[in-house]
């Protein structure tokens, strides 16, 4: 068991989970005037998938940005300055929490349109592919993208220029409220996915270090000889579709489903790990309380801070 | 000076580009085949290979992302659509992606990508193959709108296209492509948001899109004969415009009609026509007028076609009756039929 490893996962997914509790905790105060779509239950899958990539790896996301732009960027400041609309924030409030961008650490930008990110991945990918860089391109989104036409464009397209691509499906079953049999005519998104010349996985696992070790292996590959990579990861979305609260009360899912994934939430299971390790308690907590610290202390500066300038409206356009 | 097509000039001005800077690539669906889009991509894929001029699968949507995602990495990206009505598939992709790159992300993404989309009409082409479709993107804050006339235009603004970091919507009209005109050899670049005066004249302003251009010299040409002196102005570009050039000749003529390539309704021409009754409300003579496409589909069948679309006679009557002049003959003057000169298909 590789120590560094779990620790480093685990530091990763504390502070995702850390950041959107105190997210949970001020968002009441309506300072924070952008809707959240919160990623609580997908830690695995942003830590995971993001450790296994170099800073210079580039990614895009849905609007469900939070765990992955903690998990690529490590960048608290940045990620609350944005969330506040602060001058401090390299994009001054422009972008909120569903358009995080932080391209020089990697995080090239999302899209609120549901799939419309993930042939720009593939442009991206491609231009990495003729400029021989060795960089990886990495598209996340939703099982939803999977219904819509360009995913499929995007996949052919990609699968046809053997492109160093990773198509990550963050497999929640849900788009926004409904419900995977609802929208699909097929009984497996990774079979179909099989027949296009591209590499597959499927797992259903909470385990970082799993879909760590996973999508590394591929990504050595990958780095070797281009070709896209298609990867669904089953997981849970705690909360609602948009806001920061538990929704099992408006009745399209079932709270006990919750409580089976609860038994193997990411963070939790990750905390265990370290205990078998070796870890006693007290380190954990140490690492816990200094992330807490870092979380509470940025916050508290960044609430702080000016809102960014009015006259950021009108600029930037154009170049 | 040198007299080539609209047509070569685009061609020259992509080849003098990629020979240029070799982050310069163009694709799109036809792009590389024997017909070379109207001839305008002819033997460059021979020249630049295939990793720089490429066929692509039918998926205007995802291609245009990918247009998009090889701009962020420092590429620079033509896409071409031979008929701008299948860039509607990537309408998604230029409105919600392309226009907002560089302002979401302050200025970190720029986006130096071109979309050639070719305009037309005739020959039965119908309801799917005839749209102008420039007002809709010049809509969007974050994308530039740029429509030559002129076969020196299109060298010189397609060149500054290709230059340019934001993204580009570059609108050609097909009947444009045999004109010729002068066109150096030298590579060149032509600002955008600078009007080009196509004409002088003290009496009228016309304002005209595209091919209306065309169609606007020849009433011209005609309406002299006749005593009445009209100024052309062609803006060259939609998106900047150059708003002070239309604004300077009304105020010299105190009439302003526009003729635009495209339906009136929420259109470019209102646009025009909202921008001078205001800046020259005290110096107008008469009321803006307009002139464009009917407000329907347009038809398939030739004798509904040629109603749908204006031409010279159009812009003559229209002049005549804002002057109260009496309406010149049409016996004997030859006026502009695609039966001459396009036997289709577009």
């Amino acid at each position: 068991m590789n120590k560094k490893l779990s620790i480093e996962l685990y530091k990763k997914m504390y502070l995702i989970r850390c950041a959107e509790k105190q997210i949970q905790k001020y968002y009441h105060e309506d300072e924070m005037k952008t809707p959240m779509h919160m990623s609580m239950g997908n830690e695995a899958i942003a830590a995971g998938v993001c450790h296994a990539l170099t800073e210079s790896d580039q990614i895009f996301t849905t609007y469900r940005t939070h765990s992955i732009f903690l998990a690529k960027t490590g960048d608290v400041n940045e990620f609350f300055a944005e969330m506040y609309a602060k001058e401090t924030s390299s994009l001054k409030g422009k972008g909120g929490s569903m358009h995080l961008c932080l391209p020089k650490k990697g995080f090239m930008g999302t899209s609120a349109i549901v799939s419309a990110h993930i042939p720009v991945a593939v442009g991206c990918a491609w231009a990495n592919k003729i400029n021989k860089n060795r960089k990886i391109v990495v598209a996340f989104f939703g099982d939803g993208a999977v219904d819509e036409g360009v995913f499929w464009e995007s996949l052919n397209i990609a699968s046809l220029m053997q492109l160093p691509v990773i198509f990550v499906c963050e497999d929640n079953e849900l788009a926004v409220h409904s419900h995977i049999k609802e929208r699909r005519g097929y009984n497996s998104i990774t079979e179909i996915v099989k027949k296009f010349r591209c590499q597959t996985l499927e797992i259903d696992s909470t385990d970082a270090e799993e879909i760590y070790n996973l999508t590394s292996k591929a990504i050595d590959v990958l780095r070797k000889k281009p070709e896209p990579y298609f990867m669904n990861f089953k997981y849970y979305r705690y909360l609602e579709h948009v806001g920061i609260n538990y929704d099992f009360d408006a009745g399209y899912r079932k709270k006990d489903e919750f409580k089976k994934w609860l038994k193997r939430d990411p963070v939790s299971l990750q905390r265990i790990r370290l205990m078998k390790s070796g870890y006693v308690n007290g380190e954990i907590k140490k690492i816990e309380k200094e992330i807490l610290n870092e979380v509470v202390f940025t916050i508290k500066n960044v609430k702080n801070a000016k809102l960014s300038s009015t006259d950021e409206l009108h600029k930037g356009v154009f170049q | 000076m040198r007299q080539i097509t609209y047509c070569e000039a685009l061609r020259e001005a992509m080849i003098q580009e990629m020979e240029r800077d070799g982050k310069v690539f163009v694709y799109g669906i036809g792009v590389p085949d024997h017909k070379a889009i109207f001839g305008s991509t002819a033997g460059l894929v021979k020249r630049f290979g295939k990793t720089r001029c490429f066929d692509t699968p039918l998926s205007e949507d995802a291609m245009t992302g990918f247009g998009l995602g090889a701009a962020l990495n420092g590429m620079r990206p033509i896409h071409i659509h031979i008929r701008i009505d299948f860039m509607l598939l990537a309408f998604n992709q230029i409105a919600n992606m392309l226009s907002c790159s560089n302002y979401s992300s302050c200025g970190k993404l720029k986006v130096p990508m071109v979309i050639r989309g070719i305009i037309g009409r005739g020959w039965g082409q119908g309801f799917q193959h005839s749209k102008s479709m420039y007002s809709v993107f010049a809509h969007i804050p974050g994308i530039k709108v740029v429509i030559p006339t002129m076969a020196y235009d299109a060298k010189g603004l397609l060149i500054s296209a290709i230059r340019d970091d934001n993204p580009v919507i570059f609108i050609e009209h097909r009947w444009l492509y045999w004109q010729k005109g002068g066109v150096p050899k030298s590579s060149y670049a032509l600002p955008f948001g600078k009007a080009n005066i196509l004409r002088k004249g003290r009496d009228i302003t016309i304002v005209a899109t595209s091919w209306m251009n065309v169609e606007a010299v020849f009433a011209a040409e005609l309406l002299m004969k006749e005593g009445v002196n009209v100024e052309i102005i062609d803006p060259r570009t939609i998106v900047p415009l150059d708003e002070e050039s239309i604004v300077a000749s009304v105020e010299k003529t105190g009439r302003c009609i526009i003729v635009d390539n495209d339906w009136l309704f929420c259109g470019f021409s209102a646009e025009v026509a909202a921008r001078v009754s205001s800046r020259c409300f005290g110096k107008l003579k008469s009321p803006v007028r307009r002139i464009g496409f009917a407000h329907t589909p347009c038809p398939t069948a030739r004798h509904l076609e040629n109603e749908f679309f204006p031409n010279a006679k159009n812009i003559i009557r229209e002049v005549e009756d804002m002057l109260k002049l009496k309406p010149m003959s049409f016996d004997g003057i030859e006026f502009y039929s695609h039966e001459k000169k396009f036997k289709g298909p577009f």
